[in-house]
């Protein structure tokens, strides 16, 4: 560290007084850091724009960013709670299939009432989440290696309860849990304002609470944060928990949004969700992030499949090849940031 | 634990020995075990048939699992392998026609030229390595998807026929072939320089690179070699099928073959490699699947079984830190 110092500013133990090479290597990081934090937002605004020039009212129209919100709020509800786990330090893979799960259970409890239809997914998918922080936290596990046994356990699960996925049950159209994913309030659909609050909650709890330090200080330096009297297993184990009940709510609304439940979707949603979390700057080795950024991951990866879709000609397979290779460019971005940053 | 720790007797260190010993080589346990529940309760397991239909079948999947097995050893991950067979896969169909070599070798290539890429992603910008697969996962599968066109492609090429369903003395080639890969990867490990770089690479990377250990040379081989594993699997699997599906095959693969990895011995954190214990590994999780299967209970049913012999392994392995 005093070497980098020194190297940084040569006349520093002459006069005492920061020189130009300093002030540079400030302007520099807090740059680096603006484009890490705000680096989605920028690219957002300028797809959106490039988009509504190019597509006009095509795509630049209150109904088609309506569909982009509502696509969207699938999507965001997972990541939010994904952008906890990363900055825990941690990835969850199981989100996929849990939704999946959710989604069926849903379906299958719509039969015995709306009580039934809301509580049965949640619960179960709650209890799988709690399974996986406990293991993960308690009994000192790889997250890999938890996350992946619940993503087969609960595909399986799923698999099992829809008759090895022949069975699709529906939502019957009266039930009060339609409303769910078919209502709207004031014009705007129900699930996009459940994602809202959720991205909302999560932001403060993130940013404004003991419990945001904690979940930040694990994934800085657990060892530290252990010194620190940071209560590590509690705070783990509830990170995996609230990411299990929010692809839980996630896939609830898909069901009530499709009105039926079916045992295949959200395959790969677990690698969307990351995608969406580290193109919003948070890091994934932890210990650092935001849930602005994550917003802006999840519109911009919407956003995308929405002008692919608009480029009729375009195949969809495109849509992956596209999204694997903004991954790796914005993981590059990053990495080139957070390393100017330290300097 | 930590009591134990404090008393070093004799029993204390037995105990810790089995758990050790468990950890290590429990998955030779678990295939007797087995192997015995399946002479005694399934009907016609000892049959050639049901034997080589068992072997022909773990061949993808025990491949991939030793490419892997070499990565974990960095204490890397390669997430990508499933979508390299897909990419090998549509490849090997758009070039057939020049003849099955010219297909194979492009196909390979295509493989290694996906793991330089996976490589010099980890290796030189220090991009972990679970991302990185990750996005190769991704894009891969979609430039797979692209270049098939979506599409099932069938090929009737007397090669890749005898590749895929040829037997050298009543044993299937794919077996021979899956062989000779476990053999060189075994003495690649065990008996060469690069082997002992690899490992010490995931014990201990920064101590690795002071003592002049070229780090950053053996990540990227190891995951050239493991892509290129890859798409021989891909290969394998396509000439079997004699189809390219690129939207099928290799789905999962990387799953399967990491568990097969982590249950045959070789710690996710890196520093070991135990290659006997990965096939061994592969062999396990596919009788398990043959088994329940044969006792005509369903996919759904193997898959949580599969999950809960993970978190079992696992479990047994997982770092003893006094508490």
């Amino acid at each position: 560290m005093t070497a980098t110092t020194s190297d940084r500013d040569p006349t520093l133990h002459l006069i005492g007084d920061p020189g130009e090479a300093t002030r540079a290597a400030n302007r520099r990081e807090r740059l680096a850091r603006i484009l890490q934090r705000g680096g989605a937002f920028i690219v957002l605004i300028v797809v959106t724009l490039l988009a509504s020039l190019v597509f006009g009212t095509r795509f630049a129209s209150i109904d088609n960013f309506l569909n982009i919100l509502e696509a969207s709020s699938f999507l965001g509800l997972v990541a939010v709670g994904m952008t906890f786990v990363i900055i825990g330090g941690g990835i969850d893979l199981s989100v996929g299939s849990l939704l999946a799960l959710s989604a069926v259970l849903a379906a299958f409890g719509s039969q015995y009432g709306t009580v039934v239809a809301i509580a049965l997914p949640l619960g179960v998918c709650g209890l799988i989440g709690l399974f996986n922080g406990v293991l993960i936290a308690r009994a000192r596990m790889a997250f890999f290696i938890v996350t992946l046994a619940a993503l087969l356990f609960a595909r399986g699960l799923a698999f099992a309860v829809s008759n090895e996925g022949n069975k699709i049950f529906h939502i019957n159209e009266d039930l009060a849990v339609i409303w769910l994913g078919q209502g709207s309030v004031a014009g705007i659909r129900v699930p996009i304002i459940i994602a809202g609050i959720a991205f909302l909650v999560g932001w403060v709890v993130l940013t404004r609470t003991r419990y945001g330090m904690a979940v930040t200080a694990i994934g800085g330096n657990e060892d530290a944060a252990r010194l620190m009297g940071v209560p590590i297993a509690r705070v783990k184990t509830v990170i995996y928990l609230v990411s299990g009940l929010l692809a839980g709510l996630a896939g609830l609304l898909v069901a009530a949004r499709s009105s039926s439940g079916q045992s295949t979707i959200g395959v790969g949603l677990e690698l969307q969700a990351i995608a969406a979390v580290v193109i919003g700057g948070t890091l994934l080795t932890g210990g650092s992030g935001s849930i602005a950024g994550t917003l802006a991951g999840v519109l911009l990866l919407n956003v995308i499949n929405n002008v692919i879709n608009q480029v009729g000609t375009l195949n969809s397979y495109f849509q992956q090849v596209v999204s694997g290779v903004f991954l790796i460019i914005v993981v590059l971005v990053q990495r080139y940031l957070s390393r100017e940053q330290r300097l | 634990m930590s009591a134990t720790d404090l008393a070093p007797g004799r029993r204390a260190i037995g105990r810790a020995d089995v758990a050790d010993w468990v950890a290590a080589r429990g998955v030779y346990l678990g295939l007797l075990l087995l192997v015995v529940f399946n002479l005694v309760f399934t009907p016609r397991f000892v049959e050639v048939d049901n034997i080589r239909l068992q072997f022909v079948q773990v061949v993808p999947v025990a491949i991939v699992a030793l490419g892997m097995a070499v990565v974990i050893g960095t204490s890397g991950i390669d997430l990508s392998v499933g979508s390299v067979m897909a990419i090998a896969s549509a490849l090997l169909a758009l070039y057939i026609g020049y003849g099955p070599l010219v297909a194979i070798t492009i196909a390979l290539l295509a493989g290694a030229a996906v793991g330089v890429l996976n490589g010099v992603l980890i290796s030189r910008f220090g991009i972990q390595p679970i991302v990185a697969t990750l996005a190769l996962l991704v894009g891969g599968r979609g430039l797979a998807l692209v270049i098939a066109q979506g599409r099932l492609t069938e090929m009737f090429d007397p090669v890749l026929g005898a590749i895929g369903s040829g037997q050298f003395f009543g044993v299937p080639i794919v077996v021979l072939i899956a062989l000779g890969v476990a053999l060189v990867v075994a003495v690649l490990v065990a008996r060469t320089t690069f082997g002992r770089y690899v490992v010490a690479s995931g014990g201990n990377p920064d101590a690795s690179f002071l003592a002049g250990v070229p780090v950053r040379r053996t990540l990227l081989s190891v995951y050239v070699l493991s892509a290129t594993l890859a798409a021989s699997a891909g290969i394998i699997q396509t000439a079997r099928l004699s189809a390219a599906d690129p939207s099928f095959v290799g789905n999962l693969i990387e799953l399967s073959a990491i568990t097969a990895v982590v249950v045959g011995g070789t710690p996710l954190s890196g520093g070991r490699v135990r290659i006997v214990g990965t096939l061994a590994g592969a062999m396990l999780m596919q009788l398990i699947a043959a088994t329940l299967i044969s006792h005509n209970l369903p996919d759904s049913v193997t898959r949580m079984v599969q999950a809960v012999i993970i978190l079992g392994a696992v479990f047994i392995q997982r770092p003893r830190i006094a508490a």
